[in-house]
């Protein structure tokens, strides 16, 4: 203690929004066991803690990929070409619910759904409108989709092969990361067992087929978003790349042969200091888990190569002005952890889909962190301060205190099937509703700083004649396609999912005979019956 | 307590699995006094009604995040009232614009929740508005 009277502090607790407790002060003594070459390496050195290349930023900069998809596909089309116009250097596909789902847009189920959230996918000819006139062997496409991703891949595959695109010349993700569909995003079709067995296929496949193509990107965001802290994300992300690394392994694959193409998705959400911990101990921990669990020996097998999106849940609908500062703080602490691509949320997203306008600002705000800010000059600028060398550790150390955890419960799969990682994201997200309730958390807008009467924003609406003229179009397809084919395709489809053939051939086969992505899942569903989740709450 | 008695079914519409707000608010039901049925996710209107029916709801509390709501809440409340359970309160939230909340309320949904509302002013307004069914509110 100094002489000297300390003053009072605002608060008798400082936290991070995760609600670790954060000391006064931060030292060398937070840092004494600290070893550089051991625990953090140069950038492009491993365990790569300080970035995956050596230059970073100062040789490329990350790719703004700009999440968009609505209503038909002639409608994202443009608002594709929109952004392509206005600098995006890269595509990301946001797929309507029915799709998420595997079903066809004349699916009962499918009512009011349409084209709502993202883009109506039915047949090879949607995707084939969706991506006319982009130049699919330059520019990357990134797609969310997970339960059908084998069918959407396939129809990329197709769509490009049929616009005089080689497959071998494609480059882009599909997310395929199931493991957090049944834990936070919630869009399924069969049980996590033959989910698991999909995405083996499509490993498999991609390996073999597309050396340009991320057939996972192993997304933490969706958990996040759910609830989760930055722990717990940390955490289930990586014990979920650990689980398909195991699937890959065991389907025969040298580990080497396909974990550089594995590529993960992170939130970045509100507290700065938290974020860029997270993001740096995150590849600290797969680097190792890489080399030592797994004996990968490509030093590409151990970086952990990463896309980000900001927070949607820390967006307000109150005085939605403001979240154009919110996804500014965020998206700097992604560009500060390192970044390989980025998407910035646009601040009328509380609302509806984002409007041009909107969409631009948000694209904006990357560009001037590239080009004005000067963040960009030299790697991990942040490395060695004491403050957030001890929250990288602490990062490590929760997340690697649940990932054995997981171990011991038999891996990520068994611990889903056990509704493990589910409860502790609900049980953390009401903890932090408790905490906004009782103002120990100040959301700016929403339970400090409230106005009273706000003038509306304007916001993008969707057409309802999307849906109408999506259900002629996927019946019209059905009705001048090759009958005979299509069935056939169908048919060899079933063979394959019921014996132990690479499901992804026959797919590709039955998505050129125009078989639909609902009949396609509806095989799937006859085969290996519908996922159920216990309610949980 | 008073609301010990109130049965309240919380239900997700739709296809999107957006539950964290549901779940939230459910537990805070519950915490209430309330009793609380949760359908969990991809309930079709019909699923929703039936389960409120079974389980002598005198609430059903619906959840979307998916853009559907113009057209699933009012076919919930509709279906309801086919079903002679047309006094069931029906409320709702999730990302539903401000200029879309009037027709909500002019197709028979009590009030809609937007997007920052506190739990407090949730569990408040059910305490206010919903009686066991038969006794005036």
């Amino acid at each position: 203690m100094s002489d000297h009277q300390q003053p009072k502090e605002r608060r008798e607790r400082f936290s991070t929004i995760s609600d670790l407790e954060i000391d006064p002060l931060y030292g060398p003594a937070d840092v004494a066991g600290l070893d550089y070459t051991r625990d953090l390496g140069d950038p492009g050195q491993y365990p790569y803690t300080r970035g995956i290349h050596p230059t970073m930023y100062r040789s490329r900069l990350w790719t703004m990929r700009q999440f968009a998809g609505f209503g038909s596909a002639e409608d994202s089309n443009r608002r594709f070409h929109y952004l392509l116009e206005h600098g995006t250097t890269g595509l990301s596909v946001a797929f309507d619910m029915p799709t998420l789902m595997g079903y066809d847009s004349d699916h009962a189920r499918s009512l009011g759904e349409v084209g709502r959230e993202g883009v109506a996918v039915d047949t090879v000819e949607d995707v084939k409108v969706l991506f006319a006139g982009v130049p699919l062997d330059r520019v990357t496409t990134s797609m969310t989709i997970n339960a059908p991703a084998n069918v959407l891949l396939a129809m990329y595959v197709v769509a490009a092969e049929e616009a005089g695109f080689r497959r071998g010349d494609l480059g882009g993700t599909t997310q395929t990361d199931m493991l957090k569909e049944f834990i936070a995003q919630k869009e399924w079709i069969v049980p996590p067992a033959p989910s698991m067995r999909f995405i083996q296929d499509m490993l498999v496949f991609g390996t073999r087929e597309l050396p340009r193509w991320n057939v996972i990107s192993i997304s933490g965001y969706h958990i996040r978003e759910a609830g989760a802290t930055a722990s717990q994300e940390l955490a289930f992300t990586l014990a979920d790349g650990i689980a398909y690394v195991q699937a890959g392994i065991e389907a025969g694959m040298d580990v080497d042969a396909f974990a550089p193409r594995l590529s993960f998705f992170f939130d970045c959400h509100n507290d700065f200091f938290e974020e860029i911990a997270k993001f740096r101990a995150a590849r600290r921990m797969w680097a190792r888990i890489m080399r030592e669990r797994f004996g990968a020996k490509e030093p590409r097998s151990w970086w952990l190569r990463f896309h980000t999106q900001t927070a949607g849940v820390s967006l307000t609908a109150q005085q939605p002005m403001s979240n154009v500062v919110r996804v500014a703080v965020q998206a700097l602490a992604a560009v500060l952890g390192g970044t390989q691509s980025l998407h910035t949320n646009s601040m009328d997203e509380t609302y509806a889909l984002p409007t041009e306008e909107a969409v631009r600002v948000a694209l904006r705000t990357q560009q001037i962190i590239a080009h004005e800010s000067g963040v960009v000059n030299t790697p991990d600028p942040l490395g060695g301060a004491y403050f957030v060398e001890a929250l990288t550790d602490r990062m490590e150390a929760e997340a690697g205190a649940y990932i054995k955890k997981i171990d011991e419960l038999g891996g990520m799969v068994r611990a889903v099937e056990l509704g493990f990682p589910q409860r502790e994201i609900a049980e953390a997200s009401f903890r932090f509703q408790q905490a906004v309730e009782r103002k120990e958390k100040v959301i700016v807008g929403v339970n400090e700083f409230v106005v009273p009467e706000e003038a509306p924003i304007s916001t993008l609406r969707i057409d309802p004649e999307v849906e109408r003229s999506q259900i002629a179009r996927v019946r019209r397809v059905r009705a001048e396609r090759d009958e005979g084919r299509a069935g056939r395709a169908l048919d060899a489809l079933k063979r394959a999912v019921e014996s132990k053939d690479n499901t992804m051939y026959p797919i590709v086969e039955a998505v050129r005979a125009r078989v639909s992505l609902g009949e396609i899942c509806d095989v799937y569903r006859a085969v290996y019956g519908e996922y159920r989740e216990p309610a949980i709450i | 307590m008073d609301g010990a008695r109130i049965r309240i079914v919380m239900a997700k519409p739709g296809l999107d699995g957006h539950d964290r707000g549901a779940k939230v608010v459910a537990r805070a039901l519950r915490d209430a006094g309330f009793e609380v049925i949760y359908t969990g996710l991809h309930q079709t209107p019909e699923m929703v009604v039936t389960a409120a029916v079974q389980e002598d709801a005198d609430a059903v509390g619906l959840s979307i995040l998916s853009g559907a709501h113009m057209t699933l809440f009012p076919r919930v409340v509709q279906l309801l009232r086919e079903k002679g359970a047309g006094d069931v309160v029906v409320f709702g939230g999730g990302i539903i614009p401000e200029e879309d909340v009037a027709p909500l309320k002019a197709a028979g949904v009590a009030e809609v929740f937007t997007p920052g509302t506190s739990l407090e002013t949730i569990v408040r307004w059910v305490r206010d508005h919903v009686r066991p069914r038969g006794v005036r509110a």
